[in-house]
């Protein structure tokens, strides 16, 4: 275990499980109210903050943190008011905050693009004890928020019509939600990169959606899965000196691709065993019961 | 107008002069609608006859232009009670994007009674009943993707009737639900009536739920044109594919596109 030797592993061991948990943490809300790319857009308005972070010699993790938020405001807003061509806008957001990065970076005193790639596609080696700080308060912050109010946010991300009607804040939480996700978005910067966090978020939850028939065990096989891919590709890269950023995300894919295969006997099994509860009077077979008549309930 | 305050009992929901758009199409031209304590209301109408929005106006889904709307007396901006309002939007299906147990949903329609989100243990035994009430406590466990859609139409009602509610409103609950689970529906409807629960229903045909229904308002172009007990003959007449043409709409010369009940 020569590998925790060495303090800038430690760090990168350390970030990584944080985005191990966190990312899926999130990503399950952002799956489950159907908007899985939302994690990519953040990712590209992250950018213009990771820009503006060389151009104002600023942090920029905490650049990208603040630029990524209001990103995020400003898309649940477009969400609410622009009910027509709402993706137009979206892109737009997203490609400008990709193309306002390049630009700050490259007008930054001594910039060039070079300084972007360790963001865009993750760097463990460069993880200073300030980013692990940083990294460790927004961690924290994203597990209060996905497992404390679990059951409002699940509410809302699963039927936001319903939600507003037992009396849940039902803007508060959707703002809540896309925060979160940009604060996640910003821990995983720096050990998968801008353009792979959505990949962190999504891929395990619906790899964990192979095997699991409740949102808790979900949450939980995600979280899991998330976690040991992390630890995994920040050892492999160790090790084979390959990117972590990419390797991770890989690693993902290959599990989801196993848990699928695993997983297609076990729904047959599930079938077959629901099949036999059914009660006796519901047959499997076509059967037209006598007294129904089955073109009464045509409609035109 | 009698202030309602003044009333020992006031209506459960009431509608003045309710008016709404989406976009900025009129969809709602002025509605007057009262639901009293006990009653069983339904809402009928042709497709694009505001009869939805008409329920997402009192649920607050969509915002009024002009009139205003009463929930238990209280004017529904200021209305706060929602655990006294069970809620079945239309939906064909309750499953999201993620897998969720039915028991997962049915929790959720708990949350306006549970303090900060947290289920004790009489709130368990609420979804339980719940389940109960729909028929569905021996699927507790199941995936909703692995329902049937009429299982999760039962799941959504559960869902409404979990915080044990005074007022049901539903949103086409017959739409696409298989006949077995139209009795079943029927008749936990008619307990919940029997226990004093409220109803406001859309219907597109009054179907096994006729015998339930104390009063039908018909809606047509965003105007109520009917407003009283529900027509004898509207039962063979929902026959979809019938267009029925009603005596209080007759003299409106443009023909019913799609049958009033269509």
């Amino acid at each position: 275990m020569d590998i925790l030797n060495y303090a800038f592993m430690q760090r990168a061991l350390l970030a990584a499980v944080l985005v191990g948990v966190t990312a899926p943490a999130v990503g399950i809300y952002l799956v489950q109210r159907r908007q899985a790319l939302m994690g990519d857009g953040i990712g590209h308005v992250a950018m213009t903050g990771v820009g503006l972070g060389f151009l104002l010699s600023a942090s920029p993790v905490w650049m990208a943190m603040a630029v990524s938020v209001l990103g995020t405001v400003v898309m649940e807003l477009i969400r609410w008011y622009g009910k027509t061509r709402g993706d137009i806008a979206l892109a737009m957001l997203f490609y400008g905050g990709m193309a306002a990065g390049v630009m700050f970076t490259n007008l930054a005193p001594g910039g060039s693009n070079a300084n972007l790639m360790s963001y865009l596609f993750g760097s463990l080696s460069t993880v200073s004890p300030a980013d692990v700080t940083a990294i460790c308060c927004l961690a924290a912050f994203v597990l209060l928020i996905t497992v404390g109010l679990r059951r409002q946010l699940f509410a809302v991300s699963q039927d936001e019509e319903f939600a507003r009607v037992t009396g849940l804040p039902v803007r508060a939480l959707n703002l809540l939600t896309a925060i979160t996700a940009a604060v996640t978005v910003t821990v995983a910067m720096r050990v998968v990169g801008l353009l792979l966090v959505s990949a962190l978020m999504v891929v395990p939850v619906a790899a964990a959606q192979q095997l699991t028939r409740s949102f808790a065990a979900t949450f939980a096989v995600a979280v899991a899965i998330g976690v040991s891919v992390t630890i995994g590709g920040t050892v492999t890269s160790y090790y084979q000196d390959v990117p972590p950023g990419a390797t991770i995300v890989l690693l993902t894919i290959g599990a989801f691709i196993a848990l699928t295969v695993l997983a297609t006997p076990l729904a047959r099994r599930r079938a077959r065993a629901l099949a036999a509860r059914q009660p006796a009077g519901d047959p499997a077979e076509c059967v037209i019961p006598a007294g129904r008549e089955p073109d009464s309930k045509v409609g035109v | 107008m009698i202030p309602t305050e003044d009333l020992v009992s006031e209506p459960v929901v009431s509608l003045r002069g309710a008016r709404a758009e989406l976009g900025s199409r009129p969809v709602l031209r002025g509605i007057d609608l009262t639901v009293d304590h006990g009653e069983v209301v339904a809402l009928l109408g042709a497709n694009g006859s505001g009869k939805s929005t008409a329920i997402r106006t009192v649920i607050g889904q969509v915002p009024l232009t002009g009139g205003e709307i009463r929930l238990f007396g209280t004017p529904r901006r200021d209305f706060r009670d929602w655990a006294r309002v069970g809620y079945v939007p239309q939906r064909t299906t309750a499953a999201g994007g993620v897998p969720a147990t039915v028991t997962e949903i049915v929790s959720s329609g708990r949350l306006s009674r549970a303090r900060f989100g947290v289920l004790r243990k009489a709130d368990r035994e609420a979804v339980r009943r719940a389940l109960e009430l729909v028929g569905m406590a021996d699927h507790a466990k199941d995936s909703v993707n692995a329902l049937s859609g009429g299982q999760h139409q039962r799941v959504l009602i559960a869902r409404a009737l979990a915080a044990e509610p005074e007022l049901l409103i539903m949103d086409e609950p017959m739409a696409g639900v298989d006949l077995a689970s139209q009795e079943v529906l029927a008749r936990t409807l008619r307990d919940q009536v029997a226990s004093g629960t409220t109803v406001l229903l859309v219907l597109h045909e009054l179907g096994p739920l006729e015998p339930l229904i104390d009063r039908a308002v018909v809606l047509r172009d965003g105007c109520v044109t009917h407003d009283g007990p529900p027509p004898q003959a509207l039962g063979q007449h929902a026959l979809p594919g019938h267009d029925h043409v009603h005596p209080h709409a007759a003299h409106d010369a443009e023909p019913i596109r799609t049958g009033l009940l269509s």
